[in-house]
């Protein structure tokens, strides 16, 4: 015999303890991710709540820490948030229909949904100099809402189809063959009974996706959203600001006090990024009761 | 003899219509990168017909708003690096730790309480991480090593790390959990520890998509743009010091496109040129990834 029951018993008595070593140590790291989270969170906090207040939510930016505000930047932002999600969610929806309900397994579809893949995952800031080119130049758009919202839907694209299609994959089969075999067409059936029940799971990708896209910068810098805009966009033609700019643009200057009014600014536009995600778990459970 | 007209649909061109939108839709995202690969090479094309491909690739020196200009890649490139492997080091083991305590060792109840936190700080914008590093990580990092600077790759790489966290963590969780019961109750009946049955079971068995997830957050490092110009700084340069000021391809496209650079020079197309060089680094890892979740994937029935 190799081991004496001793010696056997102290390997076991080492394994287990390992095991419950690393049980804790997986443990530990989790919730250091959750700590940072809150370091995070209470960090902005303590920098930003001094400055919040009405004053900083209705004033233009300015020169003078304390008399600057968000107003363009927020404004600018609710802009972009509404013509992002008019332009990109009926095409999302649509691309996703039709690569789950209309293609078929074919090479084609293949290739698209490969391509689909790709485009999520080149960086935003090459979006951004598509949209410099195409729409800020070769249409002449300017650096116009127009371009900001263009260039940032074709970015949320690759996102809304993926998590469009993930939610009519889940609409069951003998739902679309109900409806065929009453002599509905395929437009029919995808319009009247894929779409609807499918739709409180597009609807919650639709808003995550959005909220990913408020929260980036990079494109908007490089299609030349201003940092200092001391007016409302009066139409989508208008030049604009957007909050994560602002932030951007205060963080850089050296002194303190913009500093903490970044924090500020931080402060507002996670606000504004939780209630679109609230929203999107207010859908998700309210239609998760329905179907019980 | 019979009335066929029963079987003999009308054509129906409101549908066919609708059907061709459908079809545009899905096509628009192969125009898409049509237009981004075009734009890329079509602009480069034009930069190297001003500067050499052996001065871009192999030069030594980023020089290209002042005289004497100089065109060598390599120091964005570097610094690019210095990023993306200091944030690796970090969210790599890390995330891998929480991937495996949230599908080995996690209550039902306390997965329920984790991921969405987890997801949150996934959600949260780059912009902000920028901010943290610069008020919260480099002060911090300050009391420890006093000769560091305000701008310093070490803290961006930090953060940069702390942000592909989640992604690694969620994505590898799946991966894991993907692997049937079965698996590990077979080992357990073996008598292995929950480490053994972790470590020589469930990683490898998922390791195409814990691989892939790694690989994800990697090139999401690449392209991170935020985060990194406003903590790590706009110093282009080869030193093999954390402690510096560096700035990455994606600082220096931030940095150009904040400036007056007119259209046309060779300064505005160096832009396109660090661009087509970011897009098919990323583009690279990303289809890497998808051929090893494809290849390596363990189906299990």
């Amino acid at each position: 015999m190799a081991f004496s029951d001793d010696q056997a018993q102290a390997q076991l008595a080492r394994r287990h303890m390992k095991a419950r070593m690393f049980a804790r140590f997986c443990a530990a790291i989790t919730w250091a991710g959750v700590f940072l989270l809150a370091v995070l969170l209470i960090q902005i906090s303590v920098d930003g709540f001094a400055w919040l207040d009405w004053q900083f939510i209705d004033s233009f930016p300015s020169r003078f820490p304390e008399r600057a505000g968000i107003k363009s930047a927020l404004v600018g932002t609710l802009w972009l948030i509404v013509m992002i999600a008019v332009i990109s969610v009926p095409v999302g929806i649509s691309a996703a229909l039709y690569l789950e309900e209309f293609s078929g397994k074919g090479r084609i579809a293949k290739i698209i949904e490969v391509n689909i893949a790709n485009l999520s995952g080149v960086p935003s800031i090459v979006y951004g100099i598509l949209g410099l080119a195409i729409f800020v130049r070769f249409f002449a758009f300017e650096r116009s809402l127009v371009s900001g919202a263009l260039t940032m839907s074709l970015l949320v694209l690759p996102t809304i189809i993926i998590a469009s299609r993930e939610a009519i994959k889940t609409v069951p089969m003998s739902i679309r063959y109900a409806a065929l075999s009453l002599g509905a067409t395929r437009w029919q059936t995808t319009w009247s009974h894929v779409l609807p029940a499918s739709f409180p799971g597009i609807m919650t990708g639709v808003i995550l996706a959005l909220s990913r896209a408020i929260g980036e910068t990079a494109p908007l810098i490089m299609i030349g959203a201003l940092t200092f805009v001391a007016f409302l966009p009066q139409s989508p033609w208008d030049e604009f600001t957007a909050l994560p700019i602002q932030i951007f643009n205060w963080v850089s200057r050296p002194q303190p006090e913009f500093h903490q009014l970044a924090a500020a600014g931080i402060i507002v536009l996670l606000i504004v990024l939780l209630l679109m995600n609230a929203t999107a778990i207010y859908i998700r459970s309210k239609t998760e009761q329905r179907l019980k | 003899m019979f009335d066929t007209s029963i079987h003999k649909s009308r054509k129906r061109w409101g549908e066919i219509l609708i059907q061709v939108w459908l079809w545009m839709c899905a096509g628009l995202s192969l125009i898409t990168t049509v237009a981004i690969i075009a734009l890329l090479i079509v602009e480069s094309l034009q930069f190297f017909s001003n500067v050499s491909p052996l001065e871009f690739f192999f030069g030594t020196r980023w020089v290209p708003m002042m005289q004497p200009q100089s065109f060598g890649v390599l120091p964005l490139l570097w610094g690019t690096m210095q990023i993306t492997i200091g944030a690796a080091i970090i969210a790599i083991p890390l995330g891998l730790a929480s991937a495996i305590y949230l599908s080995e060792y996690a209550s039902d109840r306390m997965r329920a309480w984790l991921k969405p936190i987890l997801e949150l700080l996934a959600g949260i914008p780059t912009v902000v991480y920028g901010y943290f590093a610069l008020t919260f990580v480099t002060p911090l990092l300050k009391i420890f090593i006093p000769n560091i600077q305000v701008f310093n790759a070490l803290s961006g790489a930090i953060v940069v790390g702390i942000m592909i966290l989640p992604t690694i963590a969620t994505l590898s969780d799946n991966a894991l959990r993907a692997v049937p019961v079965s698996l590990r109750q077979a080992a357990y009946a073996l008598g292995a520890t929950s480490y053994e049955v972790t470590t020589r079971v469930v990683v490898p068995a998922g390791l195409s998509g814990v691989i892939a997830s790694f690989l994800l957050g990697i090139s999401r490092a690449i392209g991170e743009t935020m985060a990194v110009t406003i903590a790590a700084g706009q110093t282009p340069n080869l030193n093999f010091s954390m402690l510096e000021s560096i700035q990455t391809i994606t600082a220096y496209i931030v940095q150009v496109s904040l400036g007056d650079t007119p259209s046309g020079g060779v300064a505005y197309q160096t832009l396109f040129a660090v661009a087509t060089l970011l897009f098919f680094i990323t583009l690279l890892i990303n289809v890497i990834s998808q051929w090893i979740l494809s290849r390596f994937r363990e189906v299990y029935d």
